[in-house]
């Protein structure tokens, strides 16, 4: 029997550093593919309520500004190629630039996310929150454009949920960097946060549209 | 073992490409196209999942495997989005018995 001596590339367990390396991976992927099951059902009951009532979530998609949302779209746009940038820095090995584009990632998370607080909070003055105190202008159907505001909380929401997991995942990845873990031979935690984070990228492309840009040509 | 290592102008490139489609998807929103504007705003945003799946999330350097699983989970969600909104858009084509 040969005595490999373990490393972090390669454990006891694997054949070669490229099995284990896409074991992870793999492993990361059907993760994110319970993911889009998760979103999925969301989107379908969004898709559902559109289909039946189009003119209420018209109405109420054109109270969101889409300014803000498309500038946000722009930064998380950013996050991401920080991140791929990031993931980069540690295949060749750069530790310095994977640490400068780990916070980099981070801090555009973080713009993000206290744009969605203040959309949010914009929402409650603006008494758009569903609930007893809940009125909609410009459409007597009160109860159908709760149930676009119900969606739009609960899918931004458990987005923005998503990306303080992100950001604490940074965080660890930022630690481990900053102690000299990662090489181009073993960076794989790196590159699967970064699946992770574009996978979240994803979920808000779509939200995007949906939820900001459905009613705008009533105009 | 060294991975295929993709260059930083690539990325620039894919980058500046979904900021462009981001732009436009808001500016073509404004237009009035009837039933297409929801299906211009979905087409520009698979075109910028498949953008960051293929190049952000190294898909087009990933194994047969991890596509095949990739594939198999849009596959399922269409399968969710698919028989979900059947079921809604037949409900009333045929009568009810004792109703």
């Amino acid at each position: 029997m040969d005595s490999h001596v373990e490393t972090l590339a390669l454990r006891e367990q694997f054949e070669t550093p490229a099995q284990q390396k896409e074991a992870s991976t793999l492993g990361m992927w059907i993760f994110l593919v319970t993911e889009i099951m998760f979103f999925g059902g969301m989107f379908l009951a969004y898709a559902v309520y559109r289909s039946i009532y189009p003119n209420v979530f018209s109405t109420a998609s054109n109270t969101l500004n889409v300014v803000i949302g498309a500038v946000n779209t722009g930064v998380l746009l950013c996050s991401s190629f920080t991140m791929v940038l990031a993931v980069r820095s540690a295949q060749i090995g750069s530790r310095k630039a994977l640490i400068v584009f780990l916070i980099l990632t981070m801090l555009f998370g973080g713009v993000f996310l206290g744009v969605k607080a203040y959309e949010w909070n914009e929402k409650f003055v603006e008494h758009h929150v569903p609930g007893p105190t809940f009125h909609l202008e410009g459409t007597p159907m009160q109860g159908q454009a709760q149930l676009f505001f119900s969606l739009y909380f609960a899918m931004t929401g458990v987005h923005a949920l998503h990306m303080v997991v992100g950001v604490g995942i940074m965080l660890t990845l930022l630690f481990q960097a900053y102690a000299g873990k990662y090489t181009p031979d073993y960076y794989t935690p790196v590159d699967v946060g970064g699946l992770y984070w574009h996978f979240v990228d994803i979920i808000w492309i779509f939200l995007f549209p949906l939820l900001y840009l459905i009613g705008r040509h009533h105009h | 073992m060294h991975e295929h290592v993709d260059s930083v102008k690539t990325y620039t490139i894919v980058f500046v490409g979904l900021l462009i489609l981001t732009l436009l998807t808001t500016v073509v929103a404004t237009i009035d196209l009837g039933q297409f504007n929801i299906v211009v705003a979905l087409v520009i945003a698979v075109v910028k999942m498949l953008l960051v799946a293929l190049f952000f999330m190294h898909l087009r350097h990933s194994t047969i495997l991890t596509k095949v699983v990739v594939g198999g989970g849009l596959l399922w969600l269409g399968i969710l989005l698919l028989l979900g909104l059947s079921d809604f858009v037949s409900r009333g084509w045929l009568p009810v018995p004792g109703k």
